[in-house]
């Protein structure tokens, strides 16, 4: 059989794919580390089942991060870019800052001429955003402050290659051997660059504005998915080829195409359509990059790498859990934002072998520190698993044990926990009425929009029983759990029961599963969150539907009643499935009968209630009997 | 010119009843009179008590158009006396601003006109058995007119029902334009 041929390669990085992946799953290593450790063993240090031309794939599979980036952007529109000025400058700033100049210090420490001790430091300052963002995404966390504040990171690290690119031939300390390579061909001057780069950025905010949903809208109409989705190929692959003509990082090119198109129509097309082929190129890459793990250079100078790798695993972790720290992050979410980041990245590739053809660093310091990095990146799940395993538990509760605001709001007789969208909503509404509130909220962000209009919420984790004390569980009447977390709200009402048995709690809930458990726990009154609006938004519609406003307002009103009273006769055998959903289907019968025999009645009522003759009738049927 | 009339009317299912449904196609669109549907401006009975005052203010002759029940208002316009006509508005110091008003009860009776006599099950007259909207109309310093009432309202044609019906807007018509304010009488 012919080794060489496309299919068979194929045939083998599927394989690998499939045997892999969902093994590491099962193992709960998620995807990211089963492809990486697939491609170790089909490597060509392993089982040699691919060749030497590994490098070539893994450019090819490259295009996966780009990919990635472009459908990242189509979930962000401008408005929100534009929030996350602050944590992409500050946090990413300083994080490329700081790696960049403690990496550059130790490797001229080291004996590094100046300019590879910056390449270095540089190159080595970048994190993998495939890995993190796909682990994130994975774990769910991508919605989260850690999340956010790792991709703000990753997009500035990403905006960061282009003026490290063209940084790099003026550190060149040897002369340039490959003149005719294909970088330098199109390597321009350093204002046409500048140019260069605002033309191509302005290029594609107004193709995407003014030509390329035209041409969707053309291609739409065909009514031919597969040439929908070739557009949307052709479109990533012409931006990344455009960009790497005038020397941008396509992946940013992507992004921001991404963010263009974001308030298109045809923004859903785009994902459902590219999706596949993003999942399956980053899985190609994480393959090759598990595959390129040079395992003779490995086995050689064991001791040097492991040591290499510890120090960047180290100062990276350093340099952002004290910025992090510094941006007010709490410790559960520093930790999981720490330990995502703490890798080498994919542009290291790129960049080392940038630096190569520009002469910057010796090929042999490169072979090694490309291993770095590879290894770094397939530590990375191993990384997140330790810290969410193992750090977080610990430092949970020693983060309970303090770590809150001092609270000086007085003795009031109501504590609202959590005070985002639910919580604000009650705390205003009582507060109207007169009845002081302590605010209490975990989230600095919020913390510091809310004091913008004037009010005050305190820092503090709610489940600290010291941090409850604080805010006056003791005297106070009620305490409004309005977090959206349930295994908090669940935590937080058995932490009440017990300690402050006075205390009334009155809890949010997501759900009809959710508040069964919350009331489980303890509160005293449990109120799914959705349940009046949604009622309220059903008594608009009905009244649009042609109702009259009362006769609307009363089957919601219904509905609320029976509704919520099935829901505490039903308390009791929520923990046996079997029996309550046969209980629950009853009742979701009962309460639509109820509902339609209100309408009858009340249409039967107007003939005969109030009909006076009606009822001297049956008092004359009454006289005869 | 013509007499300003406001109407407030209360049925809390409207829906269902083509009496008041023919009654109030009737005079909905008449020209000049303010049609206030109270159980479809507050489906939740939360009475914007100023509005309904200001609204008052200005009208001279002020219709209450409504199903007898119980021999009274349906509950919402009941909810609407006991907020309104407060002290101070009403009624008492500073109040008595509804003074030389008119007042008038447009009612559906589901009885018969026999029924509402001493020999009948309801045993008086409609306007006996309305004296208390009389006595808060008076109270108030208002002139209380005669109830305009459609009987049997269950049981009548259709045809008759849209005559009732015509006789109602004939009604509010001469109101309108032939009540004399100060006399009481039709010009």
């Amino acid at each position: 059989m012919d080794t060489e041929s496309v299919l068979f390669k194929a045939l083998i990085f599927l394989a690998a794919a499939v045997v892999g992946v969902p093994v590491a799953k099962r193992l709960g290593l998620g995807s990211v580390l089963g492809y990486l450790i697939a491609g170790v063993l089909i490597g060509p240090f392993a089982l040699g089942w691919v060749g030497k031309d590994v490098g070539d794939i893994m450019h090819f599979a490259e295009f996966g991060v780009v990919m990635m980036l472009f459908l990242v952007g189509l979930e962000l529109e401008p408005k929100k870019l534009w929030r996350m000025r602050m944590p992409i400058l500050g946090l990413g700033g300083l994080q490329v800052l700081f790696t960049g100049l403690i990496i550059s210090s130790v490797a001229y420490l080291c004996g590094v001429h100046w300019q590879g001790a910056l390449t270095i430091g540089m190159v080595l300052a970048l994190s993998s955003t495939a890995i993190v963002l796909q682990t994130l995404t994975e774990k769910g966390l991508m919605r989260t402050d850690a999340g956010k504040s790792s991709f703000a990171v990753l997009l500035f690290q990403d905006i960061a290659v282009i003026p490290m690119l063209a940084l790099m031939p003026l550190l060149a300390v040897a002369p340039i051997i490959d003149i005719a390579d294909e970088h330098s061909t199109n390597q321009l001057q350093g204002w046409q660059q500048t140019l260069a780069v605002i033309g191509s950025i302005g290029a594609i905010i107004v193709a995407g504005r003014f030509l390329i949903q035209p041409v969707f809208n053309l291609i739409a109409r065909t009514g031919l998915r597969e040439i929908f989705i070739a557009t949307s190929l052709l479109l990533v692959i012409g931006i990344t080829l455009g960009m790497q003509w005038v020397g941008l990082s396509p992946a940013l090119g992507a992004f921001m195409a991404g963010v263009v198109l974001a308030d298109s129509e045809y923004r859903h097309e785009l994902e459902v359509g590219l999706d596949p082929f993003k999942s399956l190129l980053l899985g190609l890459f994480f393959i090759t990059v598990g595959a390129s793990i040079n395992l003779d250079i490995l086995i050689e100078d064991t001791q040097t790498i492991l040591w290499l790798v510890l120090a960047l695993i180290l100062v990276k972790v350093v340099v952002l859990f004290a910025l992090a720290k510094f941006f007010k992050m709490p410790l559960i979410e520093n930790l999981i934002f720490t330990f995502a980041l703490a890798q080498g990245g994919e542009f290291a590739f790129v960049l080392f072998s940038f630096a190569s053809q520009n002469g910057v660093l010796a090929d042999e310091m490169i072979a090694t520190l490309t291993v770095v990095v590879a290894l770094t990146m397939a530590l990375t799940p191993l990384l997140m698993i330790f810290s969410e395993k193992v750090l977080q538990p610990l430092f949970d509760k020693q983060e309970l044990e303090k770590d809150f605001d001092e609270i000086d709001d007085g003795e009031t007789p109501v504590i609202v926990a959590g005070y985002g969208r639910f919580g604000q909503i009650v705390s205003r509404l009582l507060r109207s009425q007169g009845f002081q509130t302590t605010l209490l909220e975990y989230d600095a962000v919020q913390i510091d929009l809310v004091r913008k209009f004037g009010t005050k919420a305190f820092y503090g984790d709610v489940t600290n029983i010291d941090l409850l004390k604080a805010a006056g569980a003791k005297t106070a009447k009620i305490l409004v759990l309005s977090v959206d977390n349930t295994d908090k709200a669940i935590l937080v009402t058995e932490l009440c029961r017990k300690h402050f048995p006075e205390l009334k709690i009155y809890a949010r809930a997501k759900g009809r599963r959710e508040a069964y458990e919350i009331k489980k726990a303890g509160a005293h009154f449990v109120m799914r969150e959705t349940l009046g609006s949604a009622l309220l938004l059903g008594r608009e519609a009905l009244v649009d539907l042609g109702f009259r406003k009362f006769q609307a307002q009363r089957a919601a009103q219904t509905f609320l009643h029976y509704d919520s009273k099935h829901m505490d006769e039903l308390t009791d055998l929520w923990g046996d499935e079997k029996q309550y959903i046969l209980a629950a289907t009853e009742k979701a019968e009962l309460l639509e009968a109820v509902l339609k025999s209100d309408i009858q009645d009340r249409a039967e009522m107007q003939d005969h209630a109030w009909d006076s003759d009606l009822r001297k009738e049956s008092q004359n049927t009454n006289h005869e009997h | 010119m013509a007499n300003r009339i406001l109407i407030n009317f209360a049925h809390p299912r409207f829906e269902s009843s083509v009496a008041n449904q023919v009654m109030v196609s009737a005079i909905k669109d008449l020209e000049g009179i303010t049609f206030n549907d109270l159980y479809e401006e507050y489906p939740d009975y939360l009475i914007d008590v100023k509005k309904e005052q200001e609204l008052l203010l200005s009208h001279d002759i002020i219709v209450f158009q409504h199903p007898l029940y119980w021999y009274s208002a349906p509950s919402l316009l009941k909810e609407w006396q006991d907020l309104v006509l407060e002290a101070g508005f009403a009624y008492g110091d500073k109040g008595y601003l509804l003074e030389n008003k008119y007042w008038l009860n447009a009612v559906t009776v589901g009885g018969t006109y026999e029924s509402y006599s001493e020999q009948g099950y309801n045993q008086f007259p409609l306007e006996v058995s309305m004296k208390p909207f009389e006595q808060t109309a008076t109270f108030c310093g208002m002139k209380y007119l005669k109830p305009f009432a459609v009987y049997d309202v269950f049981r009548i044609s259709k045809e008759k029902m849209i005559d009732a019906a015509e006789s109602y807007r004939k009604h509010i018509i001469g109101l309108q334009n032939h009540l004399d304010l100060v006399t009481g009488s039709y010009t």
